[in-house]
């Protein structure tokens, strides 16, 4: 599949919130190409539907009208349970709260999404350990998130998303709860380990600190890209 | 992922403990509260269990309960005697009268007569003399705790501890002299006056000149003859009512149940234990998981199915509750078992354990409900706004 290179495509596609007088059009008709092996970034003022364009992209939220393809498969023609598989297969997400579960090790939190796919638990661990090994935390296997800085827990919830191998990983302001400095290794650390040519990532942001790490970025404004342009490393 | 799941729920020790201190409260209170109302239940028919040897109670057809004593003419005796397929038919003389002590007071107490020359229906264990020292001459057999409580004697010296009846000492019944020959223990009653045992002619003497005296017949069936065939034709031929022992105890039971408060006051106790059971763990739960929903809702995103979430809050559920129950219905047993030998009536039977298992196992499936309803309702989209 997606022998031409593209991962997902998006074509005028909407979607509201509520209805009646609390209607809110969150995204007005957008049209998106995202290539694998790229870094796309989508930025834009709050509110703009960036958090709404990642969400019914990675099949976590349903879209009203237009068609969204991932890697070929059209998301409006998949059932919940279809769309809830294919999340567990081909994609990753990052979150701005990391979403560790605080009770569970570090290495249990990154083997979660294979637990999910059912990969045996010593298997699961093992690879687990192997990724954050990659990401340079080989020595925190054991701890709990707590004892973690913000920057370690993010580069674990990077970790997480890498673990099933996914063909999409999609990241919502994954650098905004950290300071400059480690928000910028935290970006290189996914574009060294995340980033390949099978992969597409897509990481929304409003963090003009970490532009320098897009390959290219698709600019939102009022539920529509008016923009898409290839980084420049001065923006 | 039920491992997951678990250390999901004890990883929050405070939470965790939370939860299953509220059903264990549940569970004790169910079940030391119908372990107490089953005892005090049993102890309304005590006494007719007391007395093993009968088959058949034979009474006045008005009688509702065991204490509720009708006497009947003596002569109704000898026409259960006739009744074909009776072994042996003996009466029994049952009634509360006045004892004069040494000391000169009162005491009201419930004189027992037994047929004299069987003594059939005598106490169920005899602690000091023997049953058939009630053939000698004015003679009584006290229970003990009668003994040592209400006819208890006056101390040897002022502020000194009563001295309990014993063997040799003599009481007044009814300006007749009675003299103790031996101490018997029976069941407690709902009646709490001491019991006195003797014959059933010298009850007939102690008593109140009255025309009717006999307060029951007891009756064995024959060999061969089902008790309760047979109650059922001493009823047609004589008209009086005849139950077996065991419609006689049921008789007794469901009258208390129907006419005193006592399975209201514990019912609401039980329902108490379940209702706070409820909402502690309920409430516990519930916020277990909404606190947990940013968690269940990451799960749900990378890939988790609804119905692997619903197994996963199920066996958390269900974790706790068996821990509430094994540690409540603990408790309670520890509860009965300190209290033994006390005044206290506990009777923890298997059925309270049902029922208490029952009480913790609802409570548990209506948190998880609650609670799963909320999890599969749950946008995986929110993961991106909290
Ligand atoms: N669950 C929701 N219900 C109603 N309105 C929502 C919901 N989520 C987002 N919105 C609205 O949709 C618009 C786009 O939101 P969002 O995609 O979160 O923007 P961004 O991520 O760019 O800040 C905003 O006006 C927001 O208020
Ligand atoms: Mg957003």
């Amino acid at each position: 599949m997606s022998t031409n290179g593209i991962a997902v495509s998006l074509t005028g596609v909407t979607k509201a919130y509520g209805s009646g007088s609390s209607r809110v059009q969150a995204l007005r008709g957008v049209n998106l190409e995202v290539h694998l092996g790229e870094l796309l970034m989508l930025v834009g003022p709050s509110g703009c539907g960036k958090t709404t364009l990642i969400s019914v992209v990675a099949a976590i939220l349903d879209h009203d009208d237009g068609e969204i393809k991932v890697f070929d498969r059209v998301l409006k023609s998949m059932s919940q349970v279809e769309k809830t598989r294919f999340r567990g297969t081909h994609l990753g997400f990052v979150f701005q709260a990391y979403n560790l579960i605080p009770t569970l090790t570090v290495a249990e939190n990154v083997a979660i999404p294979l637990l999910i796919l059912g990969t045996r638990r010593a298997r699961a661990l093992k690879r687990a350990g192997d990724i954050l090994e990659a990401v340079g935390l080989g020595d925190k296997l054991g701890v709990l998130p707590a004892a973690l800085s913000g920057g370690q827990q993010q580069r674990v919830a990077i970790a997480r998303a890498l673990v099933n191998d996914p063909r999409l990983i999609v990241c919502d302001e994954p650098t905004s709860a950290l300071d400059a400095e480690t928000g910028r290794l935290v970006m290189d650390v996914l574009r060294r380990s995340a980033l390949s040519e099978e992969r597409a990532l897509i990481i929304v942001t409003h963090d003009n600190r970490i532009f320098s790490f897009a390959d290219r970025i698709a600019r939102m404004d009022d539920g529509r890209i008016i923009l898409v342009e290839p980084q420049v490393a001065t923006s | 992922m039920y491992r997951i799941a678990l250390k999901m729920l004890v990883g929050d020790r405070g939470k965790y403990l939370g939860l299953v201190m509220g059903l264990t409260f549940a569970a004790l209170l169910i079940t030391q509260q119908s372990s107490i109302f089953t005892g005090l239940m049993t102890r309304t028919y005590s006494f007719i269990n007391d007395l093993s040897q009968p088959d058949i109670w034979v009474m006045d057809p008005k009688v509702q309960f065991i204490d509720d004593v009708k006497p009947l003419q003596d002569t109704q005796l000898l026409r259960v005697r006739g009744v074909t397929g009776v072994e042996w038919a003996v009466p029994l003389y049952k009634g509360l009268l006045k004892a004069r002590l040494e000391d000169g007071n009162f005491q009201i107490v419930n004189v027992l007569g037994l047929d004299d020359s069987t003594l059939v229906g005598g106490p169920p264990v005899m602690l000091r003399g023997k049953l058939a020292d009630l053939r000698t001459q004015d003679s009584i057999i006290v229970n003990d705790v009668g003994a040592a409580t209400r006819l208890a004697k006056k101390p040897a010296q002022p502020g000194g501890r009563p001295i309990p009846l014993d063997v040799g000492d003599v009481l007044e019944i009814n300006d007749r002299r009675a003299v103790v020959v031996g101490i018997c223990r029976v069941s407690r009653t709902f009646q709490s006056q001491p019991v006195i045992y003797t014959t059933y002619n010298r009850a007939t003497t102690f008593a109140p000149r009255e025309r009717k005296l006999l307060s029951f017949v007891l009756v064995k069936a024959a060999d061969g003859v089902d008790p309760g065939k047979l109650a059922q034709r001493i009823s047609d031929n004589t008209g009086l009512a005849a139950y077996t022992a065991r419609q006689f105890k049921d008789l007794t039971f469901d009258f208390y149940m129907k006419n005193t408060g006592i399975p209201i006051n514990f019912g609401i106790a039980v329902m108490l234990g379940f209702l706070i059971g409820t909402a502690i763990a309920g409430q516990t739960f519930y916020n277990f998981t909404l606190e947990n929903l940013r968690y269940f809702g990451t799960l749900k995103a990378m890939g988790t199915t609804n119905g692997v979430l619903l197994r996963m809050i199920v066996l958390q559920a269900l974790l706790v509750g068996i821990q509430g129950f094994g540690l409540g219905i603990g408790g309670a047993a520890l509860f009965g078992y300190l209290m033994r030998g006390t005044q206290l009536a506990f009777r923890l039977v298997p059925e309270i354990l049902l029922l208490a298992g029952g009480a913790i196992l609802l409570i548990v499936v209506f948190s998880a409900l609650i609670s799963i309803r909320k999890v599969m309702k749950l946008e995986p989209a929110i993961v991106f706004k909290m």
